[in-house]
């Protein structure tokens, strides 16, 4: 034991290969030292390269070819792909639908995730429970969340019109009408994930230290002002975290829209595609009219597009939670 | 230093005081967040019937196990629950332990080009995976994978979020020292990682191990692509009970309670862990 503690002060940086010892052993244990790594390493390359790289390499290779599934000849047209998809109103109908639909699920969300981070960072009783309690919609599938609330906001028989119609207004027709449409799956999205932004908002709320709130109070700063020039600011990281996530989910929404068609199985995202987004376009082109060179040339699309809101997000983010005057 | 006068320290003092309508806004919250659950199951325990009234019953019915029942008799169901529990189970023991390796690699060893791969592989956290689909399915047709399980095992075997998330734990939980004394010990690189590191990077690996297998189990898209209706995973089969030109809601809100129910208990049970692992991820990320 002590000449470990002695040997471990000597070197408390880094793991060094012992003193060399004479033999076959010494010649292995350097082998283990220099190659191990490297093998820990290696599954996660192997695995992001068969399913993170390649397959993005190798769309933009598909989306260059007019390939129908099951072609092994396709013939190479160039741009042509991109061309027609510019052109495609279905394609741009899509797209305004997803940015609509991620609008109106993101922004309430992380407003309202804000507000309940610092409801539940008063110190309540029964924090942990409260904490699990919000936390429940994470846990549930969301084919059963789609076939849920597509049940829930049914035109006929659905129990939400059925309370517009007791309190005395009309139905809406949550399907067929456009904008409903986008509000009754952005309501989907907010219900499963809104409870997961606020504890991620919490935590780092949790990090700011008292003594910055109470020297603020001393100075007279109210609780509007204290939250507005000393949470907010020091949130700012983790606000760009949750918007970035969901900037990357909300842009890829495919399972609650698919789930909400009065046609069950159907890829139309409604009679006039009114919410059908841009990954079920993908979908509906991919497998269900094997056109693969067309839906590749969606597939890049949609990830310059998300990188391109990401990165917008990020300089607005910054933006709106940065303190005239200090540099964080 | 000023020394507070007594109402600024009564102001002080009720910083971070919780008042009732915070206990009834939470309660709102918590309530909506059953509510769906609660309703389907409503719908599931009696018959179609329910759907018509203006003002449902708020109690559950008799019927449920009659139409769970059903669920078993339309959709191969306990075929899918066996694939989930195959698929999710196989997934999360590969991605906590090839996250742990590279993890300890990334936190405690020393290599040529560590810092640059670490970088690229929190980048590719941006990368979003989904749109790979197609050639994803293209690869999988090929090699004849497509509709059995290793094609929606292999792409998921391990993932950015977790070698990121292990690595963070792994540089706080495992002195140096340790490692340092286990190689005086004469120890292999993979002992050191197996008797050392492992023990004490249980707590982080366990919390992983609840997400991967939540994600796993709720995973849609790529096993929708992949799988076929004879061989499906819970998720695809509650799909293919919505699928017709008749839906029968007793039936697929019986499908989603039957599918709903295991995951809730998990989450009820580990409720706790997985709050502190999503708020110390987000501290330290």
């Amino acid at each position: 034991m002590t000449v470990t503690d002695k040997l471990a002060a000597d070197h408390p940086a880094e793991v060094r290969t012992p003193a060399p010892r004479p033999g076959w052993r010494d010649r292995l244990a350097r082998w283990d030292v220099k190659a191990s790594p490297y093998l820990y390493v290696a599954p996660f390359f192997l695995v992001f390269g068969v399913v993170g790289l390649f397959p993005l390499l190798y769309t933009a290779y598909v989306s260059l070819f007019h390939w129908k599934a099951g072609d092994d000849n396709p013939d190479f047209i160039g741009l042509d792909n991109f061309k027609e998809l510019f052109a495609d109103a279905q394609f741009w109908h899509a797209l305004e639908n997803t940015v609509s639909i991620f609008l109106l699920s993101s922004i309430p969300q992380i407003i309202i995730a804000i507000g309940l981070a610092a409801l539940l960072t008063t110190g309540i009783r029964g924090a942990t429970g409260w904490r699990v309690g919000i936390l429940l919609p994470y846990a549930a599938s969301l084919v059963a969340l789609g076939i849920i609330f597509a049940n829930l906001f049914g035109p006929k028989y659905g129990l939400v019109n059925g309370l517009l119609q007791t309190i005395g207004l009309s139905p809406v027709d949550w399907q067929a009408n456009r904008l409903a449409s986008h509000v009754a799956i952005a309501i989907m999205v907010n219900w499963r994930w809104t409870g997961y932004n606020a504890l991620i908002v919490l935590a780092a709320m949790q990090a700011i230290p008292r003594e910055l709130h109470e020297a603020a109070l001393i100075d007279g700063a109210g609780s509007v002002r204290r939250f507005r020039h000393i949470t907010l600011p020091l949130l700012k990281p983790t606000l760009i975290f949750v918007t970035i996530t969901s900037t990357i989910g909300g842009l890829q929404i495919f399972t609650e829209p698919k789930l909400f068609d009065a046609m069950p199985g159907s890829n139309n995202g409604g009679s006039t595609h009114q919410f059908q987004t841009v990954t079920l376009y993908l979908y509906q082109t991919a497998f269900e009219n094997f056109d693969l060179g067309y839906a590749s040339a969606i597939a890049w699309l949609l990830f310059l597009i998300i990188v391109v809101i990401a990165l917008v997000n990020y300089l607005l983010t910054g933006r709106l939670a940065r303190t005239p005057g200090r540099k964080k | 230093m000023t020394t507070l006068t007594g109402n600024l320290r009564a102001r002080a003092g009720r910083l971070g005081k919780p008042r009732k309508a915070t206990y009834w806004v939470l309660a709102v919250f918590v309530l909506g967040s059953l509510f769906p659950f609660y309703w389907s199951f409503l719908v599931a325990s009696r018959d179609n019937g329910i759907l018509t009234e203006r003002v449902p019953p708020l109690l559950p019915g008799g019927n449920f196990f009659a139409n769970a029942a059903r669920v078993f008799d339309t959709v191969p169901f306990w075929k899918a629950l066996a694939n989930s529990v195959i698929v999710s189970g196989t997934v999360t023991l590969t991605t906590v332990l090839f996250s742990s390796l590279a993890g300890f690699a990334f936190a405690k060893l020393r290599f040529r080009g560590r810092n640059g791969l670490f970088v690229f592989i929190v980048v590719t956290l941006a990368v979003p995976t989904q749109l790979g689909i197609i050639p994803l399915f293209i690869a999988m047709s090929k090699l004849g994978w497509a509709g059995g399980l290793q094609s929606v095992i292999v792409p998921n075997l391990v993932t950015a979020f977790g070698v990121f998330w292990m690595r963070q734990y792994t540089v706080d939980a495992v002195p140096y020292e340790l490692i340092e004394a286990a190689r005086v010990d004469g120890c292999s690189m993979i002992r050191i990682f197996w008797n050392v590191c492992l023990p004490a990077v249980r707590p982080a690996a366990a919390i992983l191990a609840m997400f991967t297998f939540m994600m796993s189990w709720n995973d849609f898209l790529w096993p929708l692509v992949v799988l076929n209706v004879g061989n499906p995973t819970v998720q695809v089969a509650l799909e293919k009970l919505q699928s017709g030109y008749y839906v029968d809601y007793s039936l697929v809100l019986a499908g989603t309670t039957l599918a709903t129910i295991p995951i809730l208990i998990v989450f009820l049970l580990l409720g706790r862990q997985i709050v502190a692992g999503i708020m110390q991820g987000a501290v330290k990320g």
